[in-house]
C-alpha cells in the first residue's frame, strides 16, 4: 500500500471551497490586466470598472476546474517524456529564482553569476531523483530585462532535464517562448510535449498584477503549464489560521484556473502555491515553519479533490548554512510532500527560505529524495508468503546473505544512499577521512562536475539558441554574453 | 579470448552454474588451464574486488562471485600445477572469552569463506588455549579474535600473548575487530592485523598471508 498522509477531512475540504466560492463571487479578484478583464467579462464574470475588481460565478468556476487536465507529462529537450504528473506521483525539482549563492569556498553567501548557473545546470543534469531543473538563480552578469529569459537559455543549452521556470515581465514571455520553440521545432510539437512550467503568481490577497496574468493568458494559448503559487502569509497578508490562508489560497488559485482554461480550454495546469507562516519575531516567511509545510500538504489535498495536478514549494530549509537545520527541515518536508504525493515538489538546493542556491545541498537533498521516494513505494509483500521455506533455509544455511531471495529483492527493497549519507562505522569512516557531511557533498558536486557530460541537443539547435539570446542581450545593450565554460 | 572475456562477466554476475559450463568449453578448446584462471577466473574477481571497494556492488555478490569462482576453478583443478592453485590461507576465528557476541564474527567468517579462506570457527566465549591448540594442530595462519564487550577485549591480549609463550607468534598472525576494539587498541596489545568490518578483515588477512 502507498502511504498516504491527510490533513483535512472531506466536509472540511468542501467548506473551505465554498467560502473560497463566495470570495470570488463576492469580493472578487483585483485583476490588472486589461485582456484578462476582458475575457472574464465576456465569459459572464462582472467587473467593477471604479474597484477594478472582478467577481466569479460559482458556474464559470466549477467549468473551468472541470476543463482543466487532470494529469498532463513532461518532456526533456530531446523530447523524451520524464514526468507523468497525475495521481499520488511524486517529482522533485530544486528551488528556483535564488537571489544568492552559497559559496562553498568561503563559506558566503554571494550574488550569483553565469558560471554559478551553468554549473547548477550540469549538476542538475546529473541528479538521479531530481527530475527536473528549475532557473535556478538569477545570474547578476547580464541586464535585468534579461535575467528571466537568460536562466531559460542556459538551462537549455546545458541540461536535458524539463525546466521549471518563469517570466519578469510581459515581454520576455516571448523570447522564452522562442527558446522553446527552437528546442521543440514547432508551436504543435511544443504543446504536444510540454517542455517547461511557468510559475505564475497571484499577489496576495485576492490580485492578479499585470505581468502575471498576462504570463498566464500567454502560456495558456501556448499550453506550456503554468503552476500558481498563491502566497498567503498567515497572519500578515492572510488569515492567521490555517483553514483561513487555505481559504484565500483556494480562491486566488481557482481565479487563475478561471483564466487558463478560458483562455483555453483543458490547457496543462499545476495547482501549485508557495504560501507561508509568518515569523512575527524576525518579520520573515519561514519556508521550514511546520506550519508551511502543514498548508501546503493541505492545500494540495484540496487540489486532489478538485482532481488538478499539484505543486509546492517545500523540502527547503531557513537555515543560513548547510547544517543540521537545513537537512531537518529539508527532509521533514520532502517526507511529507511525498506522502501527500504532492507531483511537483519545488525546494532541494535551497536555504535562506527561497532567497539562496547551494550547489552541495542540492546533492545532499537529492540523497533525501530518494529515501522518500524508497519510503512512497511503501511496504508489499514480495515472495513472503508462505513463509516457513525461507526461515527453513536460513536455518539450513546459516545465514541468507547470497539467498535466491535476498538476490531478487535486496536491491529493490532497499534504497542505498551514499556518498553524502555516511553509514560506514567510526573506524572505517576514520580511516576514510573522517570527513563532514559538507565535505562530502562538495567532494561529489566536483565529481558531478568533472563528470558530465554536454547535453545531446543538436549543435544546430544549440547555435540558435544562442543566436536568439545574443539578439536579445544587444537590444538591452549587452553586445556579447557572458563567456561561459563548456 | 572471447570466450574468457565472458567467463570473467559471468562470475561478476555470480552465475555459478554458467561459469562452470564455460570454463569447461574453454578446457573443451584446449585453451591452457592456467590462462582460464588467470585471465578469466581471477580477473572478474579482479574486478569485483574493485567495484566492492567502490561500494558499486555488495557483500551478496562478493560472496556470489567467489562461488562462481569455486565452480570455475573445480573444474580446472585436476589440469593445474601444484603451484598455480595454492590455498589462499587457513584461519581460525571466535569470540573471545566471555564474550557471546558473534554476528560480526560470523560476518567475518563467512567474508573469508567467500574469498576463498579455509575457515575454522570456534563459536563464542573461546579460551585463549582453544584459539592457539587450535591454530597449532590445524597448522592455521592466522587466528582472528572478535569482542562486542569493552570488558572482554583484555581476553585478546592473553592470546596473544600465549602464541609468544609458545613460540608461534612467527608462524601464526593475529587479526582483532568488534565494535570497541580500535586500530589503536589492536597495535597496543600487539595484534598483528585489525579489520574495521567484515569486508576490511578479508583485506587485512589477505596482507598477513600474503
Amino acid at each position: 500500500m502507498r502511504p498516504r498522509l491527510q490533513f483535512l477531512e472531506s466536509s472540511l475540504i468542501e467548506r473551505i471551497i465554498t467560502e473560497a466560492l463566495d470570495l470570488l463571487g463576492t469580493l472578487g479578484m483585483k485583476i490588472q490586466n486589461e485582456n484578462a478583464v476582458a475575457l472574464l467579462a465576456d465569459h459572464g464574470a462582472t467587473v467593477d470598472q471604479s474597484s477594478g475588481r472582478v467577481t466569479f460565478p460559482e458556474s464559470l468556476v466549477m467549468e473551468a476546474v472541470a476543463k482543466a487536465p487532470s494529469s498532463f507529462a513532461l518532456y526533456d529537450v530531446l523530447g523524451n517524456q520524464t514526468h507523468d504528473l497525475a495521481g499520488d506521483k511524486v517529482h522533485f525539482t530544486p528551488g528556483s529564482s535564488g537571489i544568492t549563492v552559497l559559496d562553498a569556498d568561503s563559506g558566503e553567501m554571494r550574488t550569483p553569476v553565469t558560471d554559478d548557473l551553468v554549473r547548477f545546470t550540469k549538476l542538475t543534469s546529473r541528479m538521479e531523483h531530481i527530475e527536473a531543473q528549475s532557473t535556478a538563480f538569477i545570474a547578476s552578469d547580464v541586464p535585468g530585462a534579461i535575467q528571466d529569459s537568460y536562466r531559460l537559455f542556459i538551462s537549455l543549452l546545458y541540461g536535458e532535464k524539463p525546466v521549471v521556470t518563469g517570466a519578469f515581465t510581459v515581454e520576455s514571455y516571448r523570447l522564452m517562448r522562442d527558446l522553446q520553440l527552437a528546442v521543440r521545432g514547432t508551436a504543435a510539437e511544443l504543446a504536444a510535449k510540454p517542455l517547461t512550467i511557468f510559475s505564475c503568481c497571484p499577489t496576495a490577497p485576492l490580485k492578479w498584477s499585470n505581468v502575471t496574468a498576462q504570463n498566464l493568458l500567454d502560456c495558456a494559448a501556448d499550453s506550456v503549464p503554468v503552476e500558481y503559487v498563491s502566497m498567503p502569509l498567515l497572519g500578515f497578508m492572510g488569515p492567521v489560521t490555517i483553514v483561513g490562508s487555505l481559504i484565500q489560497h483556494t480562491a486566488e488559485t481557482l481565479s487563475g484556473v478561471v483564466l487558463s482554461q478560458l483562455a483555453n480550454p483543458g490547457c496543462p495546469v499545476l495547482y501549485g502555491g508557495s504560501p507561508a507562516a509568518f515569523d512575527i519575531r524576525y518579520e520573515t516567511t519561514p519556508m521550514g515553519a511546520i506550519e508551511t509545510q502543514m498548508i501546503d500538504c493541505a492545500y494540495t489535498e484540496i487540489g486532489k479533490h478538485l482532481g488538478i495536478p499539484t505543486q509546492a514549494y517545500i523540502a527547503l530549509s531557513d537555515a543560513k548554512a548547510l547544517d543540521a537545520q537545513a537537512g531537518l527541515e529539508t527532509s521533514m518536508g520532502a517526507t511529507l510532500a511525498a506522502l501527500s504525493g504532492i507531483n511537483s515538489v519545488s525546494g532541494p538546493g535551497m536555504l535562506d527560505s527561497e532567497r539562496c542556491i547551494s550547489m552541495e545541498k542540492l546533492v545532499v537533498d537529492n540523497e533525501i529524495c530518494g529515501l522518500v521516494q524508497r519510503m512512497i513505494r511503501g511496504i508489499e509483500p514480495k515472495d513472503d508468503f508462505p513463509a516457513r521455506p525461507i526461515f527453513e533455509e536460513m536455518l539450513r544455511e546459516e545465514h541468507l546473505l547470497i539467498a535466491d531471495h535476498t538476490r531478487k529483492h535486496l536491491r529493490s527493497e532497499h534504497h542505498f544512499p551514499g556518498p553524502v549519507i555516511e553509514r560506514a562505522n567510526l573506524p572505517r569512516w576514520q580511516e576514510e577521512g573522517s570527513t563532514t557531511l559538507g565535505e562530502r557533498a562538495h567532494r561529489e558536486v566536483q565529481k558531478h562536475l568533472d563528470e558530465y557530460e554536454p547535453s545531446r541537443l543538436s549543435d544546430d539547435v544549440k547555435k540558435e539558441l544562442v543566436e536568439l539570446m545574443s539578439a536579445e542581450a544587444k537590444r538591452h545593450g549587452m553586445e556579447k554574453l557572458p563567456e561561459r565554460e563548456e | 579470448m572471447e570466450i574468457l572475456g565472458q567467463i570473467a562477466a559471468l562470475l561478476e554476475r555470480g552465475e555459478d552454474q554458467e561459469v562452470r559450463s564455460l570454463t569447461q568449453s574453454a578446457m573443451d578448446q584446449s585453451l591452457p588451464a592456467l590462462k582460464i584462471l588467470e585471465e578469466g577466473l581471477l580477473a572478474g574477481m579482479q574486478v569485483v574486488g574493485d567495484r566492492f571497494r567502490a561500494h558499486d556492488i555488495f557483500l551478496p555478490e562478493v560472496l556470489l562471485a567467489a562461488r562462481a569462482m569455486s565452480a570455475g576453478v573445480e573444474v580446472l583443478k585436476p589440469h593445474l600445477g601444484k603451484t598455480d592453485l595454492h590455498s589462499r590461507g587457513k584461519v581460525v576465528i571466535g569470540t573471545v572469552q566471555g564474550d557471546l557476541h558473534d554476528i560480526g564474527k560470523n560476518l567475518v567468517g563467512i567474508m573469508l569463506s567467500g574469498a576463498g579462506f579455509e575457515v575454522i570457527d570456534l563459536g563464542k566465549n573461546v579460551s585463549a588455549e582453544e584459539f592457539v591448540d587450535t591454530a597449532r594442530e590445524s597448522g592455521a595462519d592466522v587466528i582472528g579474535m572478535s569482542a562486542l564487550l569493552t570488558t572482554t577485549m583484555p581476553a585478546m591480549k592473553q592470546v596473544i600473548s600465549l602464541l609468544r609463550e609458545r613460540g608461534l607468534d612467527s608462524s601464526v598472525r593475529t587479526m582483532v575487530g568488534g565494535a570497541p576494539v580500535t586500530r589503536e587498541y589492536a597495535s597496543e596489545m600487539g595484534a598483528d592485523g585489525y579489520g574495521f568490518d567484515a569486508a576490511n578483515a578479508v583485506e587485512c588477512v589477505r596482507e598477513l598471508v600474503g
